[in-house]
């Protein structure tokens, strides 16, 4: 009866991840689990957060006790039925630690690159490979690649998926030009093209979903599908004081205060979220980028380009994810999509739905692509 | 991200800073490397290696070798900042500060308050402290404490690559006198370094990691001795809160005292001796700002009131290290 007994392992957030330390569980033992559900608090350098059961079942042992560090791919826990005994339990966890081996870092194999795109350099991580046509992510305003750190390993596993850092973020060059929406739509065309992607699936976020549809309504067929996440471009209003905090914390504090209005449980804020978002904040180059960024897509609490409109004129597979605690964006822009589109909203989720319901988000991103292919 | 090492990272800000800004001159003894000597020039970059290839990019208008005169030096970067560069000044060793203090003490620190705010004095000293070479008492000592103590100069104390490059640039763009430490044993030790300039803003503590039951404040090299005691005190339960001050001048208050607010104790560890120290500067800071949340007495690791020893065995036992640093926060919180 082994065969029931499925594990769960340490996930890999990011290329970094190389251990987690499990903070707390949240499902106890015993206890029957959902998909999707959050069982466990998981802290890592980088982040903490909770992993989401990937399947469901019946929590029968925390391998791993609160307090422990464990490699990625390590086990944490067993699922099984009532059926399979304590024993058998044991005698499978006996024999996952006598084959387990720590993979080695995997971070010298997936390393970001670097194009010229515009006389810029943009940085991106490609990694993956399949049969459909490839997934492209991209961030939202002050955001990067490594934004995408609980999605873009899943996703890989399926395809090729690619993340680039837009002009002003991350390791890309630091000049925006104008700065608007469109600017970056022409860079994405022109990144995808030197990438020699001709039809990809596009997972754009906040800023990102704008530029994303932008892009499509000018190259309807480069794009199979297209997946928004809490999108900017739907309708006029946004949080501007948010988004002047965030472009004008300089500070821990400031930034944590920022930071904490992007997600509904203010506790995903780590100390590294906040330092990694200061470092970005001090590149030389970045500030001016920021405010070149705002004043050609803000007006106060006014987004200067709504694209909603003509979306429902172009004839592609349309979802949308969001969050209804979102305090940037409000959820009821998904109002302005065209008929056809999937809307998905999240309860207790704020703007972040891919990093606060990463394993959800992860499974209908991947599902979505597979039907639109 | 490439990693590199302290001695990279301060390559880096000052090519960088050399290339965005013309003002900056970098001077001081054989930071050409081995210039004067046909087919010798830019061999070496420094005593510690620091400004190699320099002088191949800039030349020797802006990579000056100096005799060996500290007076000189100082005198040059002193005045050469008063009337529009921004020098970037090495002093092999701190310890050497004696010889040339009255150009910072007297001169520089106090040109912006005595001409009324009408003259600046942008102008970076890099130089060297700390134990742990065998190099004796006259090359060993760590006087960060000292320049602390005079108003109209600022003092950085970094404590790895990234803070190294970052702090340095913003030295060098501050419009202020800053000294900046550091430590001779410390060049090798790499960590992920943006290729990019970037700064880091004075008067900003890290916290390198968080805890509930002990604030332990450490800079420059005792950073790592903290870090390492943090583990082992974590070992036997004892979570400590870690805060690198790295700039010392101005000084970031708020993070000791909230982190103190928090924890009730204190253990401030300083490379230095004792009397007039960092040490004793922070804990005097935690016993008028935070007395009444303290649950035990403010801790000091140290150097003792000696001279650094040259005999390995007494150096060993002279400078403060990860053991001692776990053995006084256990004292107040175990």
């Amino acid at each position: 009866m082994s065969d029931e007994i499925r594990k769960l392992t340490m996930p890999k957030w990011g290329l970094q991840m190389q251990e987690g330390t499990v903070v707390e569980w949240l499902a106890p033992e015993g206890s029957d689990i959902a998909q999707g559900e959050e069982i466990v608090e998981v802290e890592t350098e980088k982040v903490n957060n909770a992993y989401e059961a990937p399947f469901p079942g019946r929590l029968r042992r925390h391998v791993a006790a609160v307090g422990q560090t464990v490699p990625v791919g390590g086990l944490i826990a067993v699922v099984a039925p009532e059926s399979v005994s304590d024993a058998q339990i044991d005698a499978f966890v006996a024999g996952f630690d006598a084959d387990f081996v720590p993979e080695a870092d995997e971070g010298e194999t997936a390393t970001p690159q670097t194009v010229t795109i515009d006389g810029r350099d943009i940085n991106y991580l490609d990694i993956g490979t399949g049969d459909g046509a490839p997934l492209v992510l991209v961030h939202g305003l002050c955001a990067d690649l490594n934004g995408w750190m609980f999605n873009h390993p899943v996703l890989a596993a399926g395809r090729r998926v690619v993340a680039l850092d837009l002009p002003g973020h991350g390791a890309s060059s630091k000049d925006v030009g104008d700065g608007d929406v469109a600017f970056f739509a022409d860079t994405l065309a022109n990144f995808l093209a030197e990438l020699d992607i001709g039809r990809a699936h596009l997972v754009g976020h906040s800023m990102g979903g704008a530029i994303s549809i932008a892009f499509a309504l000018d190259n309807r067929d480069r794009v199979r599908s297209l997946s928004l996440i809490a999108p900017a471009g739907l309708a006029g209003d946004i949080n501007g004081g948010f988004l002047a905090e965030m472009i004008g914390a300089e500070k821990r504090r400031g930034a944590r205060l920022a930071l904490s209005q992007l997600v509904d449980d203010a506790d995903l804020v780590s100390r590294d979220m906040i330092e990694q978002f200061l470092r970005y904040k001090r590149t030389d180059g970045v500030p001016e980028a920021l405010a070149v960024i705002a004043a050609a897509n803000f007006d106060g609490d006014t987004q200067k380009t709504v694209l909603a409109d003509r979306l429902g004129a172009i004839d592609i597979p349309v979802m949308c994810i969001w969050g209804d605690k979102d305090q940037v964006i409000p959820p009821a822009h998904s109002d302005k999509l065209p008929a056809g589109a999937t809307v998905h909203r999240f309860e207790n989720v704020g703007h972040l739905p891919q990093m606060e319901k990463a394993a959800q988000v992860n499974a209908l991103l991947a599902e979505f692509a597979n039907e639109s292919e | 991200m490439a990693k590199k090492t302290i001695r990279e990272a301060i390559n880096d800000a000052l090519r960088q800073e050399m290339e965005r800004d013309e003002r900056v001159v970098v001077m001081g003894e054989d930071v050409a490397g081995g210039a004067g000597l046909d087919g010798e020039e830019d061999a070496f970059g420094g005593v510690m290696g620091v400004t190699k290839g320099l002088y191949g990019q800039f030349s020797a208008a802006r990579v000056i070798d100096t005799p060996i005169s500290e007076t000189a030096i100082m005198g040059m970067a002193a005045g050469s900042a008063a009337t529009g560069l921004r020098p970037v000044a090495e002093l092999m060793f701190c310890d050497f500060m004696g010889v040339c203090f009255d150009q910072i003490l007297n001169q520089a620190a106090k040109f912006r308050y005595m001409f009324g705010g009408k003259a600046t004095t942008p102008m970076v000293v890099r130089t060297t402290y700390g134990g742990g070479l065998g190099a004796a008492a006259q090359h060993s000592q760590c006087l960060y404490g000292m320049f602390t103590a005079v108003p109209g100069i600022k003092v950085v104390v970094p404590s790895n690559a990234y803070d190294a490059k970052g702090l340095l640039i913003q030295a060098i763009r501050d419009d202020d006198p800053v000294i900046f430490f550091e430590h001779k044993t410390m060049y090798d030790l790499a960590d992920e370094v943006p290729d990019e300039a970037y700064t880091i803003p004075f008067g900003e503590a890290n916290i390198l990691r968080e805890g509930s039951d002990v604030t332990i404040v450490a800079l420059g090299k005792m950073v790592l001795e903290a870090r390492e005691a943090a583990d082992k005190l974590a070992e036997d339960g004892i979570e400590a809160q870690v805060i690198d001050l790295r700039t010392t001048s101005p000084l970031d208050e708020e993070t000791i005292l909230e982190s103190v607010e928090e924890t009730g104790r204190l253990v401030v560890v300083d490379e230095a001796n004792p009397r007039c120290s960092i040490a004793a500067d922070v804990a005097g800071l935690v016993a008028g700002g935070a007395f009444e949340m303290l649950k035990a007495p403010v801790k000091q690791v140290t150097a003792p009131h000696a001279p650094v020893p040259f005999a390995p065995e007494l150096e060993n036992l002279y400078l403060p290290n990860a053991d001692k640093i776990v053995a006084a926060a256990k004292e107040i919180a175990a």
